[in-house]
């Protein structure tokens, strides 16, 4: 056992011990006066714990984040009170919203300082609990190892989330004269419930499916963190059904397979939304219906009927009521469902819907400078479409997303529901951490990137190979092309005029930079930087200023009303969230 | 000290679009924090709790929550959903007045100044089944207890007095029969 060498603990080794037993590689942070036991026991305890000290708080989250979306085991952060636990909210919002585990460990002011406004002293328990799928204030030494435990089974199990553990410094600097094998003790959580799945639920789904003539599968994270794509895969062809997948559930059906249609959603693919406008049945797996997929709900599949198969029963008519739901685990779902699944014939179906395949292909100019979805179609093809990319969010993350076809589960990752700039290049860190033999490619417009670049230098310090793509227009671009098709092109709070020159900045880091500014050098200069592997690159990519993403549809508008390409009348404002 | 807030038991003006009179019950963990998750629940949607009744449960290591609430009615199933996913919730159950019994009490003081008054005061809490818990002479409190809509009527008639200040528990719940709450 790692602790064997102390004979006596304080809380914080007792802490890092457990951490250290539930598997735990990497810890990214920062540190600070009221975490100090707790980094110091990082240097106490045998473990084989590795501490990342980033340049941020936010960083750190983010780098867990990618961490965890890579591996699927939870990312561990360590912060310090106040404003360090606070520059973590933006992270932990993040990792909340697209099911991601994680872990963050704050220091917090001694106990009988709380509430008094001491230094450093938040209310971060108070503050993140509507981020959180759970989270702690620790008041008694020897609960912390129970805690830590109860705490990596919450954000492992059922639909995985952030919780939070926040421990005041009198908590963990005591002598710790506990259980270190302290059993969990959580009577209002079973996760095991989604193995469980109601046998008719499955049955009527098997009858809606065996019945379908137009049949359309819709694969979100769910399916992907459940590892279900072999059932998918099975479950799309004995149905012969196009799949189309969320932007979280890119690449657990192979991109590039025939039954593929891509992304749908507001810039989804047209042949996705035309397929979900068509259909008769949608069986969506591990998918919330966020509003970005379905539009105005009234419509969304009006005609069709909808099997919703989702571990998280809150989830359940929370956006779209479906005819049939079957609440559970993806896998166990799908693996319990196939054999009442007959193999059917969609020849006709099919063929349909590759005739919008081959009637709106997603497409750029070639002519009139650089555009950023040059650059990601010949990165996917220098990298067969195995590396995996992070993304920021933006123009540049919808085209990441149409022209990197993902081919397999964990190699894209992206921030869906918060929509985080800043997120992919902090993530990329992480993913890079958790995979040391691929090709990490953070994808980052100029916005984005700026709000966390200061993790250059953490890049540079462990010698990362990542590829930054700063895909830099100069401009806020997705609000910029609504303010152009909405707001009669008044720009507000776009022009991001005294952007740095980026590659001498990563210079200043130690980084290596490439500049690419004509299309005709794209791969040559692409290729320059996947085969430099001493440490990150930066790829400046200066591209055309006002380019628009298309498909779109226009926020809370129906899929029926999509845009394929720029409209020709002026438009109305969208009514729709944001 | 002078008052300057009146309390009025008129209710005001239905809404269509709130419905109150939901009652839900939770079964909770007995710890600190654990009444903020659920209230951020219903602030968040819009919902207001209009009453409130936390208790320790038999098992202290629970607790016992009634809440009644109104909001938009077509909300509140994926609300008691979203309460029930929280780790510290055990169970969160609606109940209607069918499958559930409903107290309430309330404490009611008066101004009673001369004995004409008082003796009115006393037949109505001798109707409602009240008691009167304190007496002195310029005022009395009356303890009424019941289901909701007999403290409404108890209070109803005490507002032809002069009604000081009321106090109600708020709403505490119990699944009739086999059903647990």
């Amino acid at each position: 056992m790692a602790n064997s060498k102390l004979e006596e603990m304080d809380g914080a080794q007792a802490l890092i011990t457990t951490l250290s037993e539930l598997g735990v590689e990497y810890v990214f942070g920062y540190s600070g006066g009221a975490a100090l036991p707790i980094f110091d026991a990082l240097e106490t305890v045998e473990s084989n714990i590795k501490f990342v000290l980033t340049r941020h708080e936010q960083g750190a989250t983010h780098m867990a984040d990618g961490y965890a979306r890579a591996t699927g085991k939870p990312g561990v952060v360590l912060v310090t009170s106040g404003p360090g636990a606070g520059n973590t909210i933006t992270g932990i919002m993040t990792a909340q919203m697209d099911s991601v585990p994680m872990i963050i460990l704050s220091g917090q002011q001694v106990t009988w300082m709380l509430g008094k406004d001491a230094f450093q002293e938040a209310d971060i328990f108070g503050i993140t609990i509507p981020i959180v799928k759970h989270n702690y204030l620790v008041r008694e030494t020897n609960e912390l190892p129970k805690v830590a435990r109860e705490a990596f089974h919450i954000a492992t199990t059922g639909r995985p989330g952030p919780v939070l553990i926040d421990v005041p410094k009198n908590v963990s600097q005591s002598p710790f004269t506990g259980d270190l094998e302290a059993e969990i003790d959580l009577p209002g959580y079973k996760p095991e419930k989604a193995m469980d799945i109601d046998s008719s639920s499955l049955e009527q789904a098997a009858r809606l499916i065996n019945l379908a003539k137009k049949p359309v599968i819709l694969a979100g994270h769910g399916a992907m963190i459940a590892g279900a794509e072999a059932e998918l895969m099975e479950l799309a062809s004995r149905t012969e059904s196009p799949v189309t997948s969320t932007l979280l559930g890119k690449g657990v059906f192979p991109e590039s397979h025939p039954l593929s249609v891509g992304m749908l959603g507001m810039h989804g693919t047209a042949y996705a939304n035309k397929a979900i406008c068509e259909c008769d049945l949608l069986i969506n797996v591990g998918s919330r219906f966020d509003d970005r997929i379905i539009g105005q709900a009234e419509k969304f599949c009006a005609q069709a009927k909808i099997i919703h198969i989702e571990i998280d029963s809150a989830e359940v008519g929370k956006m779209i009521v479906p005819d049939v739901a079957v609440v559970g685990d993806a896998k166990v779902a799908l693996t319990q469902l196939l054999p009442m699944i007959e193999q059917a014939d969609r020849a006709d179906w099919l063929e349909h819907i590759n005739g919008y395949k081959k009637k709106y292909p997603l497409g750029y100019r070639k002519q009139g400078g650089l555009r950023m979805q040059q650059v990601l179609d010949e990165i996917h093809e220098l990298t067969n479409g195995e590396a995996i990319i992070t993304t920021d969010v933006g123009q540049h993350q919808m085209w990441a997303a149409q022209f990197y076809l993902n081919e397999a589960s964990f190699k894209w990752i992206s921030s869906g529901g918060a929509g985080t700039m800043g997120f992919g290049f902090p993530a990329a860190i992480g993913a890079q951490f958790a995979c040391p033999d691929e090709t990490v490619i953070a994808v980052a417009g100029d916005g984005g990137f700026q709000m966390t670049l200061c993790e250059i230098a953490t890049a540079v310090i462990h010698k990362l190979p990542i590829k930054i793509l700063v895909l830099n227009n100069h401009y806020l671009g997705m609000v910029r092309q609504w303010q152009e098709l909405f707001f009669e092109n008044r720009e507000s709070g776009v022009d991001l005029e005294g952007n740095p020159d980026f590659v001498k900045l990563a210079e200043a880091y130690g980084c290596k930079g490439i500049n690419i500014k004509r299309p005709a050098d794209v791969k040559k200069k692409l290729q320059e930087a996947l085969d430099y592997n001493d440490g990150p690159v930066l790829i400046n990519a200066e591209c055309v200023k006002t380019d628009n993403v298309f498909p779109m549809i226009p926020a809370g508008a129906a899929l029926e009303d999509m845009l394929i390409e720029p409209p020709k009348h002026k438009m109305a404002k969208p009514v729709g969230s944001t | 000290m002078s008052r300057t807030i009146t309390t009025s038991d008129k209710k005001p003006a239905p809404r269509p679009d709130i419905i109150g009179g939901h009652t839900l019950s939770m079964f909770v963990n007995n710890k600190p924090g654990v009444l903020m998750r659920i209230c951020q629940i219903f602030a968040r949607r819009a919902y207001n709790i209009d009453s409130l009744v936390v208790s320790q449960g038999r098992d202290p290591r629970f607790s016992r929550l009634t809440l009644g609430i109104s909001g938009d009615p077509a909300g509140l199933p994926q609300i008691i959903l979203q309460c029930d996913k929280l780790i510290d919730v055990i169970h969160c159950y609606e109940h209607t007045p069918d499958d559930s019994v409903v107290r309430e009490l309330a404490l009611v003081k008066v101004s009673v100044e001369g004995g004409e008054k008082r003796t009115e005061v006393l037949q109505i809490v001798e109707h409602f089944g009240g008691k009167t818990v304190d007496l002195s002479e310029a005022s009395m409190i009356i303890r009424v207890e019941g289901a909701s809509d007999k403290v409404d009527a108890a209070i109803r008639l005490l507002n032809n007095y002069d009604i000081v200040e009321t106090v109600r528990t708020g709403k505490v719940v119990m699944a009739r029969g086999e059903q647990s709450t």
